[in-house]
């Protein structure tokens, strides 16, 4: 024997080895086909579980849970209550598509917007895997579907003369109801979001805003029924040209 | 980055994995929200520059526990679950819906450390630390897990393992 253990295996299947150990094991199961069937069968289980379960990573991210997250502690009472009234209503299992936002007062709501679109922003824009749940090969589709479940006619602005391609898009779920995501990439894997929710039906349009929240530079804007906002860790003016081109191409 | 935006980076894997854990998309969605609430409240213990994904997973893995303790024996029948033959591999669709029926007749002690080694890629040291067990019973629990998933996928009987010295 050779000392290879059981935990050896297992370390094997789940790629925990330093390389010397692992052509030790290697050899080992070439003369061990039981062993190696055992393996085998362990990485099928990981494979297994990934396919299983990764989607989870995709589904609309209740933004009620993100809010929990970032409830800035200051100890300042009304901040505190109003995470409390999120929480009450994320223990309803409702949390998102539209429960209470009738008694959020309007200018409240467009307050939360370019807060909620920089959350988004930094939950979705390191994701390696799954950055997006449709992919811009399937553009069409993809605004077609978003622009479906926001119950509004979508469009995804056109960066590629900024440098910046539509990687895709997904959906998420927040506190007003549906909200669409689009992502861009440049060639350096820098990425930016556009967060595009309805918002405050009937009210007159507002010019474009700019806040930081969080090292993530946001410009936002009303526009008809829909409220917009860009989101990314990149430059200012920079982002302002981008956010100048959505601005345009959307009001065209 | 605020230990805030931290946290809020870790939300789709916690999801992930409770959802594994608990089976059912409600039960983990609500798992994951008292991890963040508890989060909350003890962020200032939390050490910057320490792991936050496996000091969540731990809040986690602690709350998962508190929950099965208080709904009773109803969860160690796990542990006595006869094997019920799944059938595997005929197709993708099929097999996730099998792998889904395999994890609810482990014991949810196996499951945990299939999941966090399987799925999360912890490390076993890192598996070890969020539940609080030697790695030695790490490494035997996870063992067990996947010679009791193997055989409720290829839907055989429980045989004796030949075990590598």
């Amino acid at each position: 024997m050779s000392g290879i253990t059981e935990d050896d295996l297992h370390g094997y299947a789940d790629g925990q080895l330093p390389a010397e150990r692992r052509l030790e094991v290697e050899a080992w199961l070439a003369a061990h086909p039981e062993d190696e069937a055992r393996v085998r069968a362990w990485q099928a289980q990981n494979r297994g579980l990934h396919e299983a379960f990764d989607s989870v990573l995709n589904e609309p991210l209740p933004l009620g849970m993100v809010r929990t997250a970032n409830v800035r502690r200051r100890g300042s009472r009304p901040l505190w209550r109003a995470a409390a009234a999120v929480m009450a209503l994320a223990a309803t299992g409702l949390l998102g598509y539209g429960i209470g936002v009738q008694s959020r007062p309007v200018a409240m709501e467009y307050a939360a917007l370019p807060h909620d679109a920089a959350l988004a922003h930094v939950v979705f824009s390191p994701e390696q895997r799954h950055p997006v749940e449709v992919d811009a090969q399937h553009a069409e589709h993809l605004v077609g579907w978003l622009s479906k479940r926001l119950g509004h006619e979508l469009h995804a602005p056109d960066f590629q003369a900024l440098g910046f391609e539509l990687l895709g898009g997904r959906l998420l779920s927040g506190q007003a109801g549906p909200v669409a995501q689009f992502m861009y990439q440049d060639r350096q894997a820098r990425r930016v979001t556009l967060y595009v929710r309805r918002d405050g039906a009937g009210r007159v349009d507002t010019g474009f805003r700019h806040v930081r929240e969080d090292g993530v530079e946001v410009f936002y804007w009303v526009d008809r029924d829909l409220g917009y906002a860009l989101s990314g860790a990149i430059d200012k003016a920079e982002m302002g040209r981008l956010a100048d081109a959505a601005y345009h191409q959307i009001s065209r | 980055m605020s230990k805030q935006t931290e946290l809020i980076q870790h939300i789709p894997r916690l999801r992930r994995y409770a959802r594994a854990l608990a089976g059912d998309a409600v039960r983990a969605d609500d798992l994951v929200q008292d991890t963040l609430e508890r989060a909350l409240v003890k962020l200032d213990l939390w050490r910057p520059g320490s792991d936050l994904r496996a000091w969540l997973f731990t809040l986690m893995h602690n709350l998962f526990v508190n929950q099965i303790r208080a709904s009773g024996p109803a969860h160690c029948e796990l542990d006595e679950a006869a094997d019920v033959p799944v059938r595997g591999g005929q197709s993708d669709a099929l097999a996730v819906r099998d792998i889904h029926a395999a994890l609810a007749q482990l014991p949810s002690e196996q499951r945990a450390v299939i999941l966090l080694v399987g799925l999360e890629q912890f490390s076993y040291a890192e598996a070890a630390r969020v539940l609080g067990l030697p790695i030695g019973t790490v490494m035997s629990r996870l063992s067990r897990a996947r010679e009791r998933l193997r055989e409720i996928m290829e839907g055989r009987a429980v045989v004796k393992l030949q075990v590598v010295k």
